[in-house]
């Protein structure tokens, strides 16, 4: 990757751009506060490049437009806030049961119902996971800087082509409209969407291979596609040992890639106490935090995750062998941390720093969470 | 001395399995070639009469009727 | 068989889903005749439906069939035809499934005359649940949810498609299954957003409750009160009371979605 130009610009630029450097050529989407300049950005670009921009009459046809493009060959995405997020929901899950690779980029915003637009959140981070009815698999990324916020871009739509399989791209309004001083490279690694070896017989949903090659509408292959639930040439089966099968295979397409799927990084972590386990815009008040602790002595350190879904359960059960306690800043009530309870099984404390009113968890607010630790109280 | 008999232009096909007794073929043709049999199917009853309209495969709702023209 | 090309249907899926003498499968038939006379290649075609009794069409057909929500199938057809305007596009739906909860996509559809077909499979009644009260249910009908007779005034999809900017309009009854298949070639043959309505008897969860008889006499009912658009327009409204307007309603090009935003690319690429 060379790194040519360096910019100004903000996450939700910064997604738009990464998009269009993985190949996005099909958007359609719905305006809605904060996430509305990765719709502007689209309509602007993708004309100029032969791409398709469409302004839906809602969230929940720009849902569908997004699958229907990406049936007919397009790597597509749609961007959206938490509103719009739950009008997805039903499509998404969809794409999650026919397997149709497209991108839903949510930049949070305080909820629930209207909430606050234009404040920041990381309250969609169990919507992302259950948000639809049913079992299903899902995979969600969550950038905290305007660099990574093109990044995950990428990722999010080469894995959503590698897998078959939506993506959720959870940004905030912190991270969707900072602006930063970003270079980006002029070439990305770019996933395309795989062509099968062997066109005879097409079988679209082959229940021996994790993942079958999709072979786009209009291409030489006419077979069916259906949110019902369906054999391995596409058409609706309801037999319940047909199901199990298939509902195996989808979640374990997900499970077996999580080397592949999860990204983390780690700062200060080998003697640490205390952990700040963190994601999405709260990690850079952590980060400020721990190099604080550090600076006064404190053996502290921090374990970010890019990925939210899969979880990275590994990852968190070493940190809670380790420590004696991890803290979890969430602008929410609490909603990864059940994750993290869940994983450490006991074997840390595990402590919440909360904010649900539209402001920022500031460092100050991590560091004492994190001294009081030190001093021995948990609360 | 036997009526003569019309030379059927078509000859009509039912495929029981798929005939859900409906009734619409024997209404819509024009010339009661069809009819419901006793266990509620439509059956071809007169042959002879068919003028090869095609309504009874156009109308039959269950694909169930077919035609075929005779030479 | 003689006017319908088995190679149109996925006869192994047969025979279908539907009830005793339904009017889905003669509305069916007209589409693949219709499909069969336009020349267009399997692999060039799409059917995407939404839910519902209609929306199970696409399983029998031969071509890229897309089955997909409740209502919305045409938003769908939408992202599937911008980014494929080779693909000849025919939305199998049902009243309640394009007039209720796909009701929005409809009209924006039509207000962006994208070439997409809306063929609207119109029972007057939610089937797959079992009698429920559609928007398209006649005022006074009973239906489940309507025990005691709907009090709602139904869509006249014609009018709604012509207000919200649609360019082909047409409507039949099964008891015109030509007049269908006919209105669906001219609206395959409209560079723009069509809109065929059939007009369909659904003995079972709609006719029955409201004493409509079987089969038979429902599609005697759509005879006997269906009027050509040409006679209707001589007639008064007293007389038109209770009767079907059938044929084509309106045929008018205009700007065409896909052609205007292609127009954009062009001139950026200069």
């Amino acid at each position: 990757m060379s790194q040519v130009k360096t910019k100004l610009m903000q996450g939700n630029e910064a997604c738009a751009a990464g998009a269009l450097a993985a190949g996005v050529c099909f958007f359609a989407g719905y305006p809605i506060t904060p996430s509305t300049e990765i719709a502007e950005q689209m309509a602007l670009h993708l004309p100029r490049v032969g791409g398709k921009f469409i302004q839906m009459e809602d969230e929940i046809g720009a849902m569908a437009a997004v699958i229907g493009a990406s049936i007919a060959g397009a790597k597509a995405l749609t961007a959206t806030s938490g509103p719009g997020f739950s009008l997805k929901q039903e499509n998404l899950g969809y794409a999650a049961l026919t397997e149709i690779p497209c991108v839903v980029v949510d930049v949070q915003r305080l909820g629930p119902s209207t909430g606050n637009p234009t404040a920041p959140s990381q309250g969609d981070v169990m919507q992302a996971r259950w948000g639809t009815h049913g079992d299903h698999p899902i995979v969600a990324f969550s950038p905290s800087s305007v660099k990574e916020a093109f990044e995950l871009t990428v990722k999010a739509v080469n894995v959503s082509e590698k897998y078959r399989t939506p993506v959720v791209l959870l940004l905030d309004e912190i991270v969707g409209h900072m602006r930063e001083n970003v270079s980006l490279p002029d070439k990305v690694e770019v996933v395309e969407r795989m062509k099968p070896a062997n066109r005879e017989n097409y079988l679209p949903y082959k229940l021996d291979q994790e993942v079958t090659p999709l072979i786009p509408f209009g291409e030489g292959e006419y077979y069916h596609i259906t949110g019902l639930f369906h054999d391995e040439s596409g058409f609706p089966n309801l037999v319940p040992e047909l199901v199990t099968k298939k509902m195996d295979r989808l979640m374990a397409k997900i499970n077996n890639h999580k080397d592949d799927l999860i990204i983390t990084d780690e700062y200060a972590l080998e003697d640490a106490e205390v952990v700040v386990f963190t994601y999405g815009a709260s990690s850079r008040s952590a980060r400020r935090a721990v190099k604080e602790a550090r600076a006064q002595g404190l053996r502290v350190g921090m374990l970010r995750t890019a990925t939210i879904w899969p979880f990275p359960e590994e990852k968190v059960k070493a940190v809670a062998e380790q420590a004696k306690a991890i803290v979890v800043p969430e602008m929410n009530m609490g909603q990864l941390i059940y994750e993290v309870e869940r994983v450490a099984k006991g074997e840390a404390d595990v402590v919440g720093v909360n904010r649900y009113n539209g402001e920022i968890i500031t460092p100050e607010e991590i560091l004492q969470k994190v001294k009081g630790l030190m001093n021995g109280a948990t609360n | 001395m036997a009526a003569v008999k019309a030379t059927p232009k078509a000859e009509v096909t039912i495929k029981k399995d798929w005939c859900k007794g409906c009734g619409i073929c024997v209404h819509y043709c024009p010339k009661g070639v069809l009819a419901m049999s006793e266990n509620l199917k439509a059956e071809v009853k007169n042959p002879e009469e068919c003028t090869g309209c095609g309504n009874c495969e156009i109308y039959c709702p269950d694909f169930a009727v077919s035609l075929r023209r005779i030479q | 068989m003689l006017q319908i090309n088995v190679e149109n249907l996925r006869m192994q899926k047969l025979p279908h889903i539907w009830c005793p003498g339904c009017g889905n499968g003669i509305a069916l038939s007209a589409l693949t005749r219709a499909i069969d006379k336009l020349g267009y290649d399997h692999d060039e075609v799409a059917i995407v439906s939404g839910i519902g009794c209609s929306s199970r069409s696409p399983g029998y057909l031969n071509f890229n069939t897309l089955h997909t929500t409740h209502g919305r199938a045409i938003a769908f057809a939408t992202g599937l035809k911008i980014f494929k305007p080779k693909m000849k596009v025919f939305i199998v739906t049902g009243d309640g499934d394009c007039t209720a909860i796909g009701g929005n996509h409809f009209i924006h559809a039509a207000r962006r005359n994208i070439d997409l077909n809306v063929i609207l499979f119109n029972n007057n009644i939610y089937g797959m649940t079992g009698g429920q009260a559609s928007p398209m249910t006649p005022f006074g009908r009973t239906a489940t949810t309507a025990p005691y007779g709907t009090v709602e005034r139904n869509f006249d999809i014609m009018e709604l498609a012509k207000a919200a900017g649609a360019t082909f309009c047409g409507r039949a009854t099964a008891a015109h299954p030509r007049l269908i298949e006919s209105l669906i070639v001219k609206a395959a043959q409209n560079k723009g957003f069509s809109v065929v309505e059939a007009m369909l008897p659904c003995p079972i969860g709609f006719g029955r409750r409201n004493k409509l008889g079987g089969p038979v006499e429902m599609m005697k009912y759509l005879e006997e009160n269906s009027v050509r658009v040409q006679k209707a327009q001589k007639m008064s409204e007293e007389e038109l009371k209770g009767k079907f307007v059938i044929g084509e309603f309106y045929n008018k090009p205009a700007p065409e979605y896909i052609e205007e935003y292609d127009k954009i690319i062009a001139k950026l690429k200069k």
